[in-house]
């Protein structure tokens, strides 16, 4: 298989403009990525799956990352045809916050469904183009992102007054703000 | 009018009788299965819409056993996880255990002895014996044959526990790979135990298929249902004997050669249909083929070390890099995609979970079939919900 050098020149040749650029990955796997800019990345995506060479028919991992200051999901694309890969896509969001749009790749994968699902709802990327976007593990009036680096869970479910250290704080804290509005964070009933 | 009317009689054929069953235009039905139904194979639910006794659109619902498995992998060590990748696909915990040393491995550059490689191989065919043989008992009792298959492959199930029990010392839950290899050496008697139940499997798989594989009723409820198309399939991200039913020749045995697969001569079974019938007898024909490399594989195995001495296991750390380790499990590829950013715990540790992509096409299988047959097509991905919730 063309390694992601050759590959990030066929795309650049491909798509004059397009931001593709490699990650290289230091550690003995030697698994590289490639870095696509979200603009073009759809059309990207389908000619990596198209292209007679590469025939990158299966996606088979879809998942987020979370590191300060984006957000990242990550592509494991291989081909049964060809059977060959992995060719590892990465899109990153331009902050953690209120620019967290990606292009989804459901629309070139149907493998990436559940999985883009799973990201919008652990992570909290939003993926434009997503034919059916809900979360899919938490439950529907779930309000954070678990899986997000900064999460804090909700103080809100029933504690057991014990000997522990923590539990024990948390029970006084709790007692200290009896009768007050429920903890932020607490899911709609 | 009498109904004994010999006119009345003649005039009454078939096709005016469906004219008249077409004016009656029922409301859409609604019906929640689960997530408490015998039928969904632990906490799942399937929203179906009901047209008449045909599914018009269903939708899975799931995360009831959400426990955020990734965040807990996140916050304990590298080595803090083995054993609680036992708990993703209960039925195997063994093939969970080394697609997670094979990704620690990957990203550590770590080495891994002969004898352990062996026994890793021993260990995921047994696995797969087993996740086979429950999955024919479990499709069997979702088409109404309660009790007999499933308590002949809990019987043989039980076996193969056995001896997963006195070498790990637990019968699911194994905890058995270490990243370098594996974490005891099988007890005195264990491999002609082992060599024992191999050689009794063919026979049990006979009876076992003298029961089913022709069996009439089978037959009716299987062919034909839920089929799968190749293109849908592989788009869909679908692994395993799912896949391979659908005629895609695609196993991770033979396509990564991991482990010391390349050293066994054994065939990859492929489905001229892709309906349930063929996802049955895939499973069927993949467990001969299990058998074949069982046996030389118990025969073969090399004196030695079973796990790497070089191997370090607690205060294990990884340079900073990532890395995607995927195996052939018994459902389909089960992958672990690790970063580290050189922590004594991984900064992202993902699960890639085969039954929880491969139930991505369960509505297209479903469309157009009855509630009923929804319930086989269910029965024949082979899910099991601690490894879709996670």
């Amino acid at each position: 298989m063309e390694t992601v050098e050759q590959i990030r020149d066929r795309l650049l040749a491909r798509f004059p403009g397009a931001a593709v650029t490699v990650v290289p990955n230091p550690g003995p796997a030697a698994q590289h990525s490639l870095l696509l800019g979200a603009e073009r990345a759809r059309e990207i995506a389908e000619f990596l799956r198209d292209d007679p060479v590469l025939q990158l028919d299966y996606c088979s991992n879809v998942t987020g990352v979370d590191w300060p200051g984006h957000l990242e999901v990550v592509y494991h694309l291989y081909s049964m045809a060809r059977k060959h890969g992995p060719v590892i896509l990465r899109l990153r969001t331009a902050n953690r916050s209120d620019q967290v749009t990606l292009p989804s790749l459901t629309p070139v994968w149907r493998a990436a469904e559940f999985q883009e699902r799973e990201v919008f709802d652990l992570f909290g990327v939003v993926f434009a183009g997503h034919p059916d976007l809900r979360r899919i593990l938490m439950w529907d009036g779930f309000q954070d992102h678990p899986m997000r680096k900064d999460y804090v869970e909700p103080d809100d479910y029933e504690w057991e007054p014990t000997a522990h250290g923590d539990v024990l704080a948390k029970a006084k804290r709790h007692a200290a703000a009896a009768g007050s509005a429920p903890a932020a964070g607490e899911a709609g009933a | 009018m009498s109904a004994a009317d010999p006119s009345l009689l003649a005039s009454a054929p078939g096709p005016q009788i469906r004219a008249v069953r077409d004016e009656f235009h029922g409301d859409l039905l609604e019906v929640s299965m689960g997530p408490h139904h015998p039928s969904t194979h632990g906490v799942f639910r399937m929203m179906a819409t009901l047209d008449g006794e045909t599914v018009v659109k269903l939708k899975p619902v799931f995360g009831y056993l959400h426990r955020n498995h990734e965040k807990i992998g996140e916050n304990t060590t590298y080595l803090g996880s083995m054993p609680y990748t036992d708990r993703l696909d209960y039925f195997c915990a063994m093939t969970n255990n080394w697609a997670y040393a094979l990704a620690v491995e990957r990203l550590a550059g770590q080495a891994v002895p002969e004898r352990a490689e062996y026994l890793r191989v021993i260990l995921a065919e047994l696995t797969r014996l087993l996740n086979h043989t429950c999955l024919a008992g479990f499709l069997l009792q979702d088409c109404g044959a309660s009790g007999t298959p499933l308590m002949y492959a809990f019987r043989e199930r039980e076996k193969i526990l056995d001896l997963f029990e006195s070498l790990s010392g637990s019968r699911m839950m194994c905890n058995y790979q270490r990243f370098g290899g594996c974490r005891v050496d099988p007890p005195p008697g264990w491999l002609e135990a082992a060599g024992r139940l191999v050689g009794g499997y063919g026979g049990f798989l006979d009876e076992y298929e003298a029961l089913l594989t022709g069996n009439e009723i089978l037959m009716a409820r299987t062919q034909g249902i839920g089929r799968l198309a190749a293109p849908l399939a592989i788009s869909a991200g679908v692994t395993g004997p799912m896949l391979r039913a659908s005629g895609v020749d695609y196993d991770l045995r033979k396509v990564d050669g991991y482990g010391f697969y390349p050293r066994f001569a054994f065939r990859v079974p492929l489905g001229a249909h892709g309906d349930t019938y063929d996802r049955y007898m895939i499973r069927m024909l993949e467990m001969r083929e299990s058998i074949r490399i069982l046996e030389p594989a118990l025969r073969d195995l090399p004196a030695g070390p079973i796990i790497d001495p070089k191997a370090r296991l607690r205060g294990f750390r990884a340079k900073p890099g990532e890395a995607y380790g995927r195996i052939e499990g018994p459902k389909g590829e089960i992958g672990f995609y690790l970063i580290s950013t050189g922590g004594p715990n991984p900064y992202r540790y993902r699960v890639r979970p085969p039954s929880f992509v491969n139930l991505t096409i369960l509505e297209d299988l479903c469309l157009g079939h009855s509630i009923a047959d929804a319930v086989v097509i269910l029965g024949s991905i082979d899910i099991v919900l601690g490894e879709v919730d996670r």
